[in-house]
């Protein structure tokens, strides 16, 4: 099992009263709540907490994309994959991923990426995501042709890094007189593509056909959903005629591990609740714009609105498991567990979320690198 | 006063329309939350014109065409659903977002219409004003921002919704979207040809409309000098709905 360590790099000083009362931290939280001395400590805080886990024997270091949002402090993940590039030499380092219809154009994409590729020898994973519902309001892109512009973003890079230049796109939503790439991406044909989701069939039919066979990773979700989408993933693959390979899975969740049980619980209650009760909190019309998702979809969500919108305590998230806690030997057993019936063969754990500070999150990278990792790498 | 409803087919869209009362025709385009049901306007209309009430493209029972990807699809589809009906000296009414359709067909082609009546109309943009983010609200929010007098929206609220129309309402949000989520409930070049309407124009507005707020009429009267603007008081943003009886005298005046 791969073994990544993700970062979401929130601002952790945020006043949570703030956040509450204005019912969510996306888009229209007042920026003046943001202070730039802050900022600057949790950057660099946080680089140096991604530098820390290549010491600690992590595979990968991984950053993401999120905008106008006290949530995650990187409208570029360019930016700190960059800096990681640089400052790191054996982690592969992801991003996960590139709002790709959000950005206006794909070009800049295949060239970023292609970049950080060169500059790290080939240490690069490419992640795409078409953005959460909340940026569509920030950006003003179009939300129904959100998937349109996604799968055509797509085939502009990828064509881009494979095909020799310069040969010309033309697409509905860009079109390109000569795509001619410099530089051409270090890897051949070109860094793996990891698709991270909140879960979505179309998604998954996408992402495991055999033309593209890319990494899915079902992201903050209880633990029953991830077993369902990766079996539906897997199931999709059997129905394109192949077998999925482990590696083609991957979950993502939040992790807090201490000297002992109680101890984790006590240590990462707040900061656990805070995550998931404000940082990730927004209400229905902002999560799901019209033609963001099916209108079946948005339904079923609509439907299950109490549920998802409602304030979530860190017991209910174990019992769920949208969260991992505890002693060393128990985070070991719950993905022990979860491992033999789902075999994903890449593991996101968040080891730093909402107002965790640095001295715990050390703690916490410390004890699950040294005690829980090596059994699980061993795993298979 | 009966009305007809049946579906007719243009451009390969399945549309459905509502035709009642005999006269001069009059075209009404309905905005962004359709028009399900004969409201008593267009009853009232209908003693004195032949009125046709269509749901868009995307709108309602209407199909969901491939082709409908910008409101200029929207415009020449109506262009060419008059040509097929055979009307003319048409009277076009558009509220919201059908004021917009309506402006957006006569800057093509006025040779069919004889007058038009936008009615707290989108379509331009304001440079000391904002069309309120509908997409951001609640739908009971956005019900009750749509009208002045609070009674109208807790009626209408007191009904809790039919699977049926929340299916509908899902499918014209996501029309509208498509049509008007950027730009913003405008057209940036439609300013540019709006002398080519060469019609009477009147211009209808609730004066407390907190969805197009009243304050565009200025725009639309310096980009449209010629046109007669109509404030009706104590109404929010669909006066006739809010204010049935004062917006039929202004259609007929």
């Amino acid at each position: 099992m791969q073994i990544v360590l993700f970062h979401l790099m929130p601002y952790a000083d945020l006043d949570l009263e703030a956040g509450r009362k204005n019912g969510t931290v996306w888009v229209k939280l007042p920026n003046r709540h943001f202070d730039p001395q802050k900022g600057h400590k949790l950057y660099n805080r946080f680089l140096d907490e991604l530098e820390y886990g290549e010491k600690l024997g992590f595979d990968v270091v991984a950053v993401n994309e999120h905008h106008q949002t006290a949530y995650g402090l990187m409208p570029s993940p360019i930016v700190t994959a960059s800096a990681l590039a640089r400052r790191t030499s054996k982690v592969k380092i992801a991003i996960l991923g590139s709002a790709l219809p959000l950005r206006s154009h794909p070009m800049m994409v295949a060239e970023e990426h292609a970049m950080i590729d060169v500059i790290s020898g080939g240490r690069l994973i490419s992640g795409f995501v078409r953005g959460i519902g909340a940026e569509y309001h920030t950006f003003g892109v179009n939300p129904t042709f959100s998937h349109d512009r996604f799968h055509e973003a797509h085939d502009l890079i990828v064509r881009a890094w494979t095909e020799e230049g310069p040969f010309s796109f033309r697409g509905r939503h860009y079109e390109v007189k000569y795509v001619n790439l410099w530089p051409r991406p270090y890897q051949k044909p070109h860094p793996p593509i990891w698709i991270p989701s909140q879960g979505s069939k179309e998604t998954i039919d996408w992402a495991s056909h055999p033309d593209r066979r890319y990494t899915y990773l079902q992201t903050f979700s209880p633990a029953k959903v991830v077993a369902r989408y990766l079996k539906m993933y897997r199931d999709t693959c059997q129905g394109h005629g192949y077998q999925a390979k482990d590696s083609q899975l991957g979950w993502a969740v939040p992790v807090y591990v201490s000297d002992t049980d109680s101890n984790a619980v006590k240590e990462a209650k707040a900061h656990f609740e805070a995550f998931r009760n404000v940082f990730v909190k927004m209400p229905l019309e902002m999560l799901l714009p019209p033609g963001y998702t099916s209108r079946e979809s948005m339904k079923n969500v609509i439907k299950a609105k109490a549920q998802m919108f409602g304030d979530v305590t860190l017991e209910q998230a174990l019992e769920l498991g949208l969260f991992v806690c505890g002693s060393p030997a128990t985070v070991l057993k719950v993905f022990k567990q979860h491992w033999d019936e789902m075999r994903f063969g890449n593991l996101l754990v968040l080891c730093q979320f909402a107002t965790l500070p640095a001295d715990l999150t050390r703690k916490n990278m410390e004890l699950f690198a040294r005690e829980v990792m090596p059994s699980l790498k061993a795993l298979g | 006063m009966k009305f007809g409803d049946e579906f007719i087919t243009g451009n390969g869209c399945r549309t459905r329309l509502r035709r009642g009362g005999k006269g001069r025709p009059l075209l009404y385009l309905h905005g962004a939350s359709g028009a399900p049901v004969i409201q008593p306007f267009m009853e009232k209309l209908a003693e004195r014109f032949d009125v046709l009430v269509p749901e868009h493209p995307g709108y309602g029972q209407s199909d969901e065409p491939e082709w409908l990807e910008n409101i200029h699809d929207v415009a020449y589809f109506y262009l060419d659903l008059i040509k097929k009906l055979d009307l003319s000296e048409i009277l076009l009414v558009g509220t919201s977002m059908g004021g917009w359709i309506a402006m957006e067909m006569a800057v093509r082609d006025c040779s069919r219409l004889s007058q038009l009546v936008l009615v707290g109309s989108a379509g331009i943009a304001s440079p000391d004003a904002e069309v309120a983010d509908t997409f951001l609200m609640a739908p009971e929010d956005a019900v009750r921002a749509l009208y002045h007098d609070p009674k109208i929206a807790e009626s209408l609220l007191a009904v809790p919704p039919t699977p049926e129309a929340i299916d509908m309402q899902l499918k014209n949000r996501h029309t509208t979207a498509r049509l008007a989520w950027e730009p913003r409930f405008h057209d940036p070049h439609l300013p540019k040809w709006l002398h080519r309407i060469d019609v009477p124009v009147k211009i209808v507005w609730g004066e407390q409309d907190r969805i197009v707020p009243v304050s565009f009429t200025k725009e639309f009267s310096r980009l449209m000098p010629k046109a007669e603007i109509h404030i009706v008081k104590n109404c929010g943003h669909l006066p006739p709905v809010e204010k049935p009886d004062e917006f039929v005298a202004i259609v007929c005046r």
